[in-house]
């Protein structure tokens, strides 16, 4: 039987597909009794989330102003 | 992978933007640059030694896509295809600048045995004893709306060994397929899936701790 620390540790296998069918299969068996690990399994999905949503810097308009330029030069050729 | 039609993965968004971008659309220009600047300079860092020189990667991207453009032949997308030009030549610079170790070689460190929960949060028996708290669905959205959860997020990232960092910036914050992140970083599959589950272990208790707070 699979413990609640052990199932930390295969979350990323099981997420990525990665887990053999007997393990993927004990991995189920135990999220289907432990609302915990369904809630750690959760967070992991939710911050996976998160992280896909993290804003990146905009652009400073003269550096974009710059590759314009430099776009209009190559077109000009 | 011998499949005649995987080698023609581009969108028919891609391709249209290409063909506007060929004809000198400066419009579709100006939002490909606004898509993208921060992103790749979020990339080129993972690869060089400090802004100034991830900026001229970056600015040296943009050249490379403008004059590779009529040779883009869609094998992959418009962002796969940006993105490894930038990989490349952030890779070149940082060996230049002798600043990065290839992520193959990996540190004892990146590997590292930490395990992805605190081990006293469980009974000696392996179960919680101080299990995770259930969070709203709508946890990321609400959470990303607070600036010093934002600082967080980027802080922990931030704080992760070189390898773990680029494995989930890529993967998770970028999201570039598995297969990619691989070639990008050249390591194996295997060490990939390493890093990235220290890597989101250790986002997801900067996170937790930014959930109770913001209650």
């Amino acid at each position: 039987m699979l413990t609640c620390q052990q199932l930390t540790e295969l979350v990323t296998e099981y997420l990525e597909n990665r887990l053999s069918f007997t393990d993927r299969l004990r991995f189920r068996m135990h999220v289907g009794m432990c609302r915990h690990c369904r809630a750690y399994i959760d967070q992991m999905r939710q911050t996976v989330r998160t992280l896909g949503r993290l804003p990146a810097e905009e652009i400073p308009p003269e550096v974009r102003d710059a590759l314009l330029v430099q776009f209009r030069n190559w077109k000009r050729q | 992978m011998s499949d005649p039609t995987s080698n023609r993965r581009v969108s028919a968004e891609d391709e249209a933007t290409v063909e506007r971008l060929l004809a000198g659309d400066e419009a579709t220009f100006t939002d490909l640059v606004e898509r993208y600047h921060g992103r790749l300079l979020r990339l080129a860092l993972l690869f060089v030694s400090d802004r100034a020189s991830a900026e001229e990667v970056v600015q040296d991207t943009w050249l490379a896509v403008i004059t590779g453009l009529p040779a883009f032949e869609g094998r992959s997308g418009l962002k796969t295809w940006i993105f490894s030009i930038l990989s490349n030549r952030a890779k070149t610079r940082g060996r230049r600048e002798k600043r990065s170790v290839p992520f193959s070689a990996l540190t004892s460190a990146d590997q590292g045995n930490d395990p992805a929960v605190d081990p006293s949060r469980f009974t000696s028996g392996g179960g919680w004893s101080a299990p995770p708290e259930k969070w709203d669905e709508d946890t990321p959205e609400r959470l990303l709306l607070r600036q010093e959860t934002r600082a967080a997020v980027d802080a922990a990232i931030l704080a992760l060994p070189a390898a773990q960092r680029a494995v989930i910036t890529l993967r998770d914050v970028e999201g570039v397929d598995s297969a990619e992140v691989c070639n990008i970083l050249e390591i194996s599959d295997t060490n990939q899936r390493v890093l990235l589950h220290r890597a989101r272990a250790k986002v997801r208790t900067a996170l937790e701790q930014h959930v109770g707070s913001s209650r």
